[in-house]
């Protein structure tokens, strides 16, 4: 293995700050945060994957995959980060290698397709992203790039997470770190204000953040950058300002929320945009961290004032579809989403939870769910999709709310099915996000194709019912 | 007719080409009971596997081997075996497919002789299950060349030579740019003269979006391996697409089955050859449902070339899409203003244009200024918002719409249709005529001002003329 990407790897997988490792043993630890891969029986993205994943969103930036076809032509433009600006992260550029390359070495091919990008977008800066073959014949991305950006004066970023050296949250992990490494505090911002944070792990998909902006504008609350979701090259180079930083649950960039903190003493928390006592948490987080960091205190007045308000009117909202949604009954699995804080905003329209995934839930969450649910909460661990399939045959559930995984096996068991993963296009963020997925709920289940799907064929009816 | 030419870009940028390993996969996703799997790393299968669900809104069973670093440099032999028994555990599927990726060909596992040890070693364990190899390394060749391989190799693997010839029984090979309504519709046109065909993949029986019983882990339908076995016993075998004559030559050097590699078979030439050589191999004469249909292709193609003549149509797609779409393009009196494609083919020096680019999405951008519509797949928006024309959708992926999957463009009435569609898109886009459409020249005004002649009108730019391409 590249030694850097190795040292990489086991720095990341001896992350302080975060609690699932913390509770392991040395030998555990060693053995990182995943599971080993089941061969024929694995699911899910490549470390590669993962780090473009965490850094595609930064729209202006010209994301170049140094590879063959299949690692960009497969899978370009398919993520749904939205931006309120540049549209150059959606171009898909790529080596492209053929046979020739993997025998004399890509490095040449690399270094002229960053001039062609250079010459033709003059991008901010350039990503290049290192794959499986690439980095098996020894291609050294890292001093292309170097060379690269002093003969053109213009930042190119190695990022070296080749799609073998693990899963997908591996490379959120390892692309968050080539920001640590050769784009955060390479730049300084115009002015600094007591209400600047940093948004870490928050990808803005189908446009989430902007669920949550206004509420920030409204107190007077400047996102420096968010990491990465409609995120710019030069607000990433001056992030390291901020004065608080608020680190998206899902763990995807915790490196990157833990060693700002501890380069720039930018003090950090864990939040969530989904549910809306979390929406209310985070601000009231924030408000907190910033104030201590030396905003002024009536920040905190201000911030509970809205906060009162801004609830009062979601559960307002959500009340109304009560009459219609109340006794239904959700199987709920999720993915990266804390599934309790859902869980709160669904039992206030009225709706059963029957059961909810754990897989990736911490024994917090485990009893914070327990604490909502009830003591026989139906916590479900890993459930193959024939489970799943004749779970909700049996009627033992009304909808099922999950990713995209899982869809067909809803459909094809005619069972409405709600899409709340990474490729929606819904948005289910902050107050307006939950009333928004409550009354998604509300048109899928009430939506009349069910009843005539499930109706029996003209020759499915029994001779008697036609008799009579 | 075209040259064909490489980009010399060191950059591809938008691209237009999909990998070996996936078109591989996507015909192993044609065969019944099956479970594809790609010999790489795990994000080989998921993007891949994401891309086609996308596409046909499908669940599309498809496993890896998981190789990391470590068994890629000791080998993946034990992944491969540790890929069999786990999917025989749990999918107990009749065949397992394999394709192998850029990874694990760098690398160079001999996976024919891994299957070899392994059937050794678990022979009672794997009893009832087929496996078959295909390589595909991603860094040669394209999305059809995947395909085209992959159907060699299970012709090649499964069709032994039979004893006798079922009279009647006609193979069909189609290439990975049919869709599963293209499918169907060829297997009515060879049951109207009373054949039976034999579809070989099917993709009309797995990815048509039916909706099964119960529970599948496995492909949901489509060709079993006995219909592969009997591509042997077939009289003769119709394959679609330049792609497949490796196959349909494998079928002849092998098993002696004659067969017929139609080119295209869209346009009303193209299907006109072929309703031939079905009243041949059936001694029949064509059903009248047939002539009717033939009927409305003539009325669509008179009613189509008001709006379609004199069009400049840009294309991007696979070789053997591209010679189909253009040459329908070009029979309707329009040109053909760029062409662009994924890997070479020898179809390519037919279509209907001056030039055809092995080349990107960037590329089509750039060739198709001017055009009046672009014709690639959903990746093309961006393009085409920027060049302020029409986009239709063909090929995979077509992430961004609905239907993909019973999109008909072969036989009469898919060649009907999709004049249809095209002369519509035309019709929607109409240019509305302004007042300042037709300035005159400075010269002209200047005459008209009575100023001295500033110069001979004949210094006006010539009319370019579209030079005319034989068919």
């Amino acid at each position: 293995m590249d030694a850097r990407v190795s040292a990489k790897i086991q720095s990341v997988f001896e992350e302080p700050a975060c609690e699932h490792n913390q509770n392991k043993d040395e030998k555990a630890r060693k053995k990182g945060c995943t599971k080993q891969l089941s061969p024929g029986a694995a699911a899910g993205g490549c470390a590669f994957d993962g780090a473009k994943i965490a850094l595609q969103p930064i729209a202006d930036v010209a994301h170049l995959v140094h590879g063959p076809i299949a690692c960009e032509g497969n899978s370009w433009d398919n993520r749904n980060s939205s931006t309120s600006g540049p549209q150059l992260y959606r171009t898909g550029f790529t080596t492209d290698i053929g046979e020739l390359d993997v025998i004399y070495g890509g490095e040449k091919r690399l270094f002229k397709s960053i001039r062609e990008i250079i010459d033709k977008y003059d991008p901010p800066a350039v990503f290049v992203y290192q794959t499986c073959v690439t980095a098996l014949i020894g291609d050294d991305i890292e001093a292309v790039c170097k060379r690269a950006a002093e003969k053109f004066g213009k930042p190119v970023v190695p990022v070296n997470a080749p799609g073998f050296v693990g899963p997908k949250n591996l490379g959120n992990k390892l692309g968050a770190e080539a920001l640590l490494d050769y784009v955060i505090g390479t730049e300084e911002p115009e002015v600094s204000t007591p209400y600047d944070i940093n948004i870490i792990g928050e990808y803005n998909l189908a446009g989430e953040l902007w669920q949550v902006r206004p509420l920030l504008d409204a107190l007077g609350i400047r996102v420096l950058a968010c990491i990465s979701g409609d995120g710019r090259y030069h607000e990433v180079a001056r992030s390291h300002r901020a004065r608080a930083a608020m680190m998206v649950c899902s763990k995807s960039m915790i490196n990157v929320a833990r060693k700002m903190e501890e380069r720039y003493g930018i003090p950090f928390f864990e939040g969530s945009f989904y549910g809306i006592e979390d929406m209310s948490d985070t601000l009231r987080n924030l408000a907190r961290l910033l104030v201590a960091q030396g905003a002024p205190a009536d920040l905190l007045e201000r911030t509970e004032a809205l906060i009162a308000i801004e609830e009062e009117r979601a559960w307002h909202r959500i009340a109304a579809y009560r009459p219609r949604l109340e006794g239904k009954k959700v199987l709920l699995i999720t993915g990266g989403v804390k599934s309790w804080s859902v869980v709160a905003a669904l039992q206030e329209a009225g709706l059963e939870v029957v059961g909810t995934s754990v897989k990736k839930s911490t024994k917090e969450d485990k009893e914070k769910i327990k604490e909502i649910m009830g003591e026989d909460a139906h916590m479900i661990d890993d459930m193959t999709p024939r489970e799943m399939f004749r779970m909700l045959r049996e009627a033992r559930a009304d909808i099922m709310l999950s990713g995209g995984r899982s869809q067909f096996v809803a459909l094809k068991a005619k069972m409405p099915w709600l899409d709340i993963n990474q490729e929606r296009h819904y948005a289910y963020a902050g107050y307006e996000g939950m009333v928004d997925l409550v009354r998604e709920i509300s048109k899928t289940l009430f939506n009349p194709v069910w009843e005539q799907v499930r109706a029996p064929a003209p020759w499915d009816v029994p001779a008697t019912a036609e008799e009579c | 007719m075209a040259t064909v030419i490489d980009s010399k870009k060191a950059c591809a940028v938008n691209p237009l080409k999909m990998s070996q390993p996936l078109g591989a996969c996507y015909a192993f996703l044609g065969l019944a009971d099956t479970m594809p799997m790609m010999h790489g790393s795990q994000g080989c299968t998921s993007f891949g596997l994401v891309l086609l669900v996308r596409h046909f809104k499908e669940a599309i069973p498809m496993q890896t081997t998981a190789m990391n670093e470590v068994s890629t440099i000791l080998g993946g032999m034990d992944n491969i075996e540790q890929a069999l028994l786990n999917i025989k555990k749990r999918a107990n599927p009749a065949l397992i497919a394999i394709a192998s990726t850029g990874l694990t060909e760098t690398k160079g596992d001999d996976v024919d002789g891994y299957l070899r040890l392994i059937r050794a070693r678990h022979g009672e364990t794997l009893a009832g299950t087929e496996v078959v190899y295909v390589s595909a390394p991603d860094y040669v060749g394209a999305f059809q060349d995947g395909w085209a391989a992959a159907v060699k190799a299970l012709v090649t693997a499964f069709a032994r030579p039979a004893a006798t010839r079922v009279a009647g029984r006609i193979g069909v090979l189609p290439g990975a740019h049919l869709t599963p309504a293209d499918l169907d519709e060829l297997r009515e046109l060879i049951e109207a003269f009373g054949l039976e065909p034999v579809l070989v993949p099917d993709l009309s029986r797995s990815l048509d979006g039916h909706i099964p019983d119960d529970f599948t882990p496995t492909t949901l339908g489509g060709a079993t391996l006995d219909d592969i076995r009997e591509l042997a016993a077939c009289e003769h075998v119709i394959a679609i697409g330049e792609q497949m004559r490796g196959a349909v030559d494998s079928l002849a050097t092998n098993a002696g089955v004659p067969g017929t590699v139609f080119d295209r078979l869209t346009g009303l030439a193209a299907t006109d050859a072929l309703v031939a050589l079905l009243m041949r191999l059936s001694g029949k004469p064509a059903p009248a449902r047939l002539k009717r249909q033939r009927g409305q292709l003539l009325d669509a193609m008179l009613d189509g070339h008001f709006h379609l003549g004199g069009k400049r149509v840009a294309i991007g797609a696979e070789p053997d899409l591209l010679f189909a779409l253009a040459s329908l393009i070009h029979e309707m009196g329009g040109e053909v203003a760029a062409a662009v494609t994924t890997t070479h083919s020898p179809v390519l020096a037919r279509v209907p244009t001056a030039e055809v680019l092995v080349g990107d999405l960037e590329d089509l951008e750039q060739r198709a200024a001017g055009c009046d519509l672009l014709l690639t797949h959903a990746h093309g928006r961006q393009a085409a918002a920027r060049l302020g024309i029409p986009l239709m959708r063909v090929g995979i992926p077509q992430f961004d719409r609905l239907g993909a999957a019973h999109q008909l463009s072969v036989g009469y009435r898919g060649t009907r249709d999709l004049i249809f569609a095209l002369a519509n898109l035309f019709l929607a886009h109409l240019h509305a005529h302004g007042p300042d459409d037709w300035p005159l020249p400075e010269a002209a005004l200047a005459a008209a001002r009575g100023a001295a002649p500033a110069g001979c009108a004949c210094s006006a730019p010539a009319e370019t003329v579209i030079p005319i391409i034989p068919a």
